[in-house]
């Protein structure tokens, strides 16, 4: 069988060090001159198509990334990792702002088939809104099998064999080719961009497309109404028995006296 | 161009006595004229610039995309994959395995090594960016990498025939630790009067004698051994040496117990009767004490990195605890004096960092550095000194603790004012640069 083309979604997020501050106005977070970089599930993801290549079971990867143009620094990172080329699509910086899931599983979906992939891999949601929809809406609109939570993928015959983690435990799939696929946090530790690697990404192509290239839509469904901070965590208290415990739950009103 | 040259003429007209004031003009222009040409080229090869004006107005500190690629990649390996182990490595002394692998899987340990023998086929600032991001989280790591690249695989590369390049650049490159051995008991400063001697015998030379202070010896595989083989042309005599770990007669004394940077080993080394083939000779016959003082000048700029990538790493440490330790009602960070002094220690920081840049880049497009890396290898000292000092008032009680990380930057800046050259070595070499130029 020959190699398969694997799509990798990489998603330029606020890197997961750096403390958050809602902005002024409360339609958002501070994102001015904060450091970012690729969500480390779509990392993940990168690594797995990567080391798919090497096994020889993966012939071509392409990174995606919808954004401004700073999502071209993310894509160079997942060359740099070992994605053969890239396609940033464009979308301007107040348009990103109301950028929803399904705007971008539509692109990815429409991608996937210009491209001839076999499989669409993602990380499992993005550390940024958690929405944890993408992957499966691709899977979706392109009427393909989904396995989502992998953390273990091989390959058998012309079928994939998936490792999932889900809240009962962990479930392995059969799914049969093509497929979307989702990477979640222990399917592999992701490599350092290396120098010479670095060096090696620069010659890798990437293409530079619009939404509207592929004939979707991004204009806005929804606005952001607002952003607050969680609650200050509010102190507990130490009991001394389960006995006072219940009794605080009765007269909170959390349990039936 | 033009009326740079000018200014230049008229600074030192109104600076210098009239003797001098020709020579030093003339100097000036010269280095002007060299240093715009040159950069220029340089320029181009290193930011693929055609503007003219650009090369003139590129920041020292400005990082090409692939720079500032590296700089974040290792940033985030050391905070992953060494942050965690650096307190356990202090207080053992001792560098864990693990880590030393992760450098070398990463091609840290051979940046510029040429591709054609494993190595990353970087540039001189590239290592300097290694290791200033290594230092942020420990400058015992860093050194460990300095030592490496910028003097064993410089020495090899600059220096080595090609079945010397052969034989070790890919090991050096992959798996290979060096050291660098010079100094010994009596011979610290005054490193020309080395005592190991290399006496020929046949096509041999046995070499006796004893190193100290050597960084890496404890994984050291290969070492570059300065001994004199003709002590009648005194240090003209003195030839650099390949020395194998399982040599015989070669032998690693215990590691010494230091103040700071004690995850790296630092160890005498003691020849007795090993016999070295003459092909082991690195470089020219008793040009050793010339490759010595080229190679300290990379060093030196290496070092300097090392510690203001200390500084910066205990800084940010010391800074976030004011930005949440509340006194009186408020933020420590809040006190204006506070500020005042973290503002200046900033300054100095960046100071030092825009000298050691401006350093590097003069270094990698081979414009002259003695004087440049002698003042950066210096001041970064000082700046260290100062900053991890700082570090711990800021912090108080918790500072002078071994919970906090800041007293281990404190112990560990003290060696950057004496090793590769004390600071008052440093300030020698400057007057004597200055005097060479015509200024004083």
């Amino acid at each position: 069988m020959s190699g398969l083309r694997v799509i990798v979604g990489c998603k330029r997020v606020i890197d997961y060090a750096v403390k958050i501050r809602v902005k002024p106005d409360k339609l958002g977070v501070v994102t001015d001159g904060v450091k970012h970089s690729m969500n480390p599930f779509d990392e993940i993801a990168v690594e797995e198509a990567v080391r798919m290549k090497e096994k020889k079971l993966a012939s071509e990867i392409i990174a995606v990334s919808c954004g401004p143009t700073q999502c071209q620094e993310t894509l160079r990172t997942a060359m740099a990792m070992g994605a053969d080329k890239s396609i940033h699509v464009e979308v301007d910086a107040a348009t990103y702002e109301n950028l929803q899931p399904l705007h971008v599983a539509k692109i990815l979906a429409k991608v996937a088939q210009d491209e001839k992939a076999d499989i669409v891999f993602t990380g499992k949601q993005a550390i940024d809104d958690d929405c944890n929809q993408t992957g499966q809406m691709v899977a979706a609109l392109l009427d393909w099998p989904q396995a989502t939570f992998a953390s273990k993928v091989e390959k058998a015959n012309g079928d994939l064999t998936v490792t999932r983690e889900i809240d009962g435990g962990l479930e392995t799939i059969k799914v049969k080719l093509p497929a979307v696929l989702t990477a979640d946090l222990r399917l592999n530790e992701p490599r350092y961009a290396t120098l010479p690697n670095i060096m090696k990404a620069k010659k890798k192509p990437m293409a530079k497309k619009k939404p509207a290239d592929y004939g979707v839509d991004v204009a806005p469904r929804q606005s952001i109404l607002k952003v607050e901070d969680p609650p200050v965590r509010q102190a507990g208290s130490k009991l001394d028995s389960v006995e006072t415990l219940v009794g605080k739950l009765k007269d909170a009103g959390l349990v039936p006296s | 161009m033009s009326s740079i040259l000018t200014k230049l003429n008229v600074g030192a007209k109104s600076w210098c006595r009239a003797s001098h004031m020709l020579m030093s003009a003339r100097l000036q222009w010269q280095t002007a004229a060299t240093l715009s040409s040159k950069v220029e080229a340089a320029s181009k090869t290193l930011f693929g610039s055609d503007n003219k004006d650009m090369s003139l107005r590129l920041p020292a500190d400005f990082l090409s995309p692939e720079e500032q690629m590296m700089k974040d990649s290792v940033a985030r390996l050391a905070a992953e994959r060494i942050q965690p182990y650096v307190a356990e490595m202090d207080e053992q002394s001792a560098m864990r395995e693990d880590v030393i692998k992760c450098l070398f899987e990463n091609g840290l340990m051979g940046v510029e090594i040429p591709e054609e023998y494993g190595g990353t086929g970087s540039k001189f600032f590239m290592a300097n960016i290694v290791i200033e991001e290594l230092a942020k989280v420990d400058p015992a790591v860093s050194v460990f990498c300095d030592v490496q690249n910028t003097l064993i695989n410089m020495l090899f590369v600059k220096l080595g025939n090609d079945q010397q390049k052969d034989k070790y650049l890919p090991r050096l490159a992959t798996d290979t630790v060096g050291s660098f051995c010079l100094s010994e008991a009596e011979s610290g400063s005054d490193a020309f009067a080395l005592r190991t001697s290399a006496v020929k015998d046949g096509s041999d030379y046995v070499l006796n004698g004893t190193k100290i202070w050597i960084t890496n010896a404890e994984h050291a595989d290969v070492f570059l051994v300065m001994a004199n083989a003709d002590t009648s042309a005194g240090y003209k005599g003195i030839t650099c040496f390949i020395v194998d770990r399982d040599m015989p007669g070669l032998s690693i004394g215990k590691k010494e117990n230091k103040l700071g940077i004690r995850a790296s080993s630092t160890c005498a080394v003691t020849l007795d009767n090993v016999r070295v083939p003459s092909s082991n000779i690195l470089g020219e016959f008793g040009k050793g004490y010339k490759y010595a003082i080229e190679m300290l000048n990379g060093g030196r700029i290496g070092i300097a990195a090392q510690m203001l990538g200390l500084a910066q790493g205990c800084f940010n440490h010391a800074v976030a605890y004011t930005q949440e330790r509340k006194q009186f009602g408020k933020r420590v960070f809040d006190f204006q004096g506070i500020q005042h002094q973290i503002a200046h220690a900033a300054t100095q920081i960046a100071l030092g960092r825009v000298m050691m840049c401006n350093a590097a880049r003069r270094h990698e497009i081979g414009l002259p550095v003695v004087k440049e890396a002698a003042m950066v290898k210096y001041f970064a000292g000082e700046v260290a000194t100062h900053v991890t000092s700082k570090s711990i008032e800021w912090m108080g009680g918790v500072g002078y603790t071994k919970d906090y990380p800041v007293e281990k930057y404190y112990r560990d800046c003290k060696v950057g004012t004496i090793y590769e050259g004390t600071s008052n070595i440093q300030l020698n070499t400057i007057a004597k640069c200055l005097e060479q130029e015509g200024l004083i």
